[in-house]
C-alpha cells in the first residue's frame, strides 16, 4: 500500500491505496465521484478525462500514485454555488448531448481546448481537437456547437481559462 | 493488472540505483503503452520505477548546434516549445500529431523512443534528423539505437536522459495516420543538412523505422518534390493488416515523401 494525497475540486484527500489503482479507480470507488466514467478503458475515448495540473488527461491510463501531489479537477468540480459552469450550459443549451455517457470527458476536453487555444474557436479546430474523445450517439454536430458557444460564454463570463476551483 | 512495488525516484541517477536493485522493474514514463500493457497482462513487472518526479529529465534547451530535449519532456512540451518551433519546425509540427491532445499532456519522447513502436512518429524524427541518445550511460547514434520491431540498444539497468537533435536547413514530416488509433500508416520525416539528405519512413517496414536511400540520392540532386516523380517504394519487407496490404503502404511511402518535401521546401 502507498499513501497518495491529491486536491480534488479543491479539496484535499489522502488515502492509503494499492499502487497499481487507476486515477479513474481511485476519483469513482474511493472517492465516489462517479461522474468521470470509463469507455473504452484504453485511452481511445475520452469519457474518463480529468485535468490534472489544469491539462486534460485520461485517467484510465494513468497510476493514482504517480499523480501524488497534484491539483485534479473532475466534472463535479465545474459547477459553482449550484451554478452551470458556462461550457456545461452551453451542452444543456444546444443539446450537446444524447445518452450523456461521453460527456463529463466532452466537457473536460472542451475547457481543456479553451484553456489550450483561447475563446475563439472554429469548427476545424474543435473537430480536430475531439480527437481523444468519442460519442456513439449525437454525430458530433451538436458537440462542436456547444463548445464554441460554451468558449465563447467563458470569455464573455469572465470565467478564467483555469477553472474557478483550481 | 498484476501488483507491483512502486517507486518514485527524483533523478536519473536515483532511478538508475533503483533500476539495478529491484528485480524486474520497469521504466514508467508518461506510461500509454506501458500501463494498457499491463492492463492487458501482457506485461506484469514486479516493480515499476516512475521516472515522473526526475526533474533533470525534464526540459527543452538549445546547446549550440542542437536542440537537447529531456527524456521526460511531453508531447505537448515539444509542440509548444518556442526554442523546437524556431529551430526545427518540422519536429514540434511531429509531437504535435501524435495521439489526441490528452495523449500528449503524458506522452514523452523518452517513452516513445525506449519503445520503438513501428509506428510511432519520432523514431522517423531520430533517424531522418541525425539525432543522438543520451542514457546514464553513452551516446548512441539514431541508427545505433533503434534495432528492429520494438527492439532497440537500451541494455539493462540503461536509462534514456535526453534526445540531442542538430539544427538542419530544412525539415518537414507527413503521416498519413490511422484514424482510430492515431498512429502511422505511413510517416516520412525528410531533413536536408548542407548536402546532405535523409529520407526516413515508419509505419511501413517489417523490422520499424528505416531509411529510404533512393529517394535520398534523388533528393541530393534536387530538393523537390518533383525529383521524386515517379518513385515508387518496393513492397517487400512492409508491413500488410486490416488496414492496408502491403502495395498500399509502399505507395504511401512515396505520397509521403513527396508531401513532406513539399512542407520542408514551403511549397
Amino acid at each position: 500500500m502507498t499513501t497518495v494525497s491529491l486536491t480534488v475540486n479543491g479539496k484535499a484527500v489522502s488515502a492509503n491505496i494499492d499502487p497499481r489503482t487507476l486515477l479513474v479507480q481511485f476519483l469513482r470507488e474511493n472517492l465516489r465521484l462517479t461522474g468521470t466514467h470509463v469507455g473504452c478503458d484504453t485511452s481511445q475515448c475520452g469519457a474518463c478525462l480529468v485535468h490534472i495540473d489544469g491539462k486534460a488527461v485520461k485517467a484510465c491510463t494513468t497510476l493514482a500514485v504517480s499523480v501524488d501531489g497534484a491539483a485534479i479537477t473532475t466534472i463535479e468540480g465545474l459547477a459553482q454555488d449550484g451554478k452551470l459552469h458556462p461550457m456545461q450550459e452551453a451542452f444543456r443549451e444546444h443539446h450537446g448531448l444524447q445518452c450523456g455517457f461521453c460527456t463529463p470527458g466532452m466537457i473536460m476536453s472542451a475547457v481543456d481546448m479553451v484553456n489550450r487555444r483561447g475563446h475563439e474557436l472554429d469548427e476545424k479546430t474543435i473537430r480536430e481537437d475531439l480527437d481523444g474523445n468519442i460519442c456513439r450517439c449525437t454525430g458530433y454536430h451538436n458537440i462542436v456547437k456547444a463548445i464554441a458557444a460554451g468558449a465563447e460564454a467563458m470569455g464573455k463570463a469572465g470565467v478564467t481559462t483555469r477553472q474557478a476551483a483550481e | 493488472m498484476y501488483a507491483f512495488t512502486y517507486h518514485k525516484p527524483t533523478s536519473a541517477r536515483q532511478a538508475a540505483t533503483l533500476l539495478a536493485k529491484k528485480e524486474d522493474a520497469k521504466l514508467l514514463a508518461g506510461g500509454h503503452t506501458l500501463l494498457p500493457t499491463m492492463k492487458q497482462r501482457l506485461a506484469s513487472p514486479a516493480a515499476i520505477v516512475d521516472l515522473g518526479a526526475c526533474a533533470d529529465l525534464k526540459g527543452i534547451t538549445l546547446k549550440g548546434r542542437n536542440i537537447v530535449i529531456g527524456a521526460m519532456t511531453t508531447h505537448a512540451e515539444v509542440a509548444a516549445s518556442a526554442e523546437v518551433q524556431a529551430a526545427i519546425p518540422a519536429l514540434a509540427y511531429l509531437a504535435s500529431h501524435i495521439g489526441d491532445p490528452h495523449v500528449r499532456h503524458r506522452g514523452t519522447i523518452g517513452g516513445s523512443v525506449a519503445n520503438n513502436d513501428p509506428a510511432a512518429d519520432y523514431p522517423a524524427a531520430l533517424l531522418a534528423l541525425g539525432a543522438t541518445v543520451i542514457t546514464n550511460k553513452r551516446k548512441l547514434t539514431a541508427e545505433e539505437f533503434f534495432t528492429g520491431l520494438y527492439e532497440t540498444a537500451l541494455e539493462e539497468g540503461e536509462i534514456i536522459t535526453k534526445v540531442s537533435f542538430p539544427l538542419v536547413s530544412k525539415a518537414g514530416y507527413a503521416k498519413f495516420r490511422n484514424p482510430a488509433s492515431r498512429y502511422a500508416m505511413v510517416g516520412v520525416f525528410v531533413a536536408k543538412r548542407g548536402s546532405d539528405v535523409r529520407v526516413a519512413v515508419t509505419g511501413a517496414g517489417e523490422g520499424g523505422v528505416f531509411r529510404w536511400p533512393e529517394a535520398e540520392t534523388a533528393l541530393k540532386v534536387r530538393f523537390s518534390p518533383k525529383s521524386l516523380d515517379g518513385f515508387k517504394h518496393g513492397s517487400k519487407g512492409i508491413n500488410g493488416d486490416i488496414h492496408a496490404d502491403p502495395e498500399y503502404r509502399a505507395h504511401l511511402i512515396g505520397v509521403m515523401t513527396r508531401q513532406a518535401v513539399a512542407q520542408a521546401t514551403g511549397k
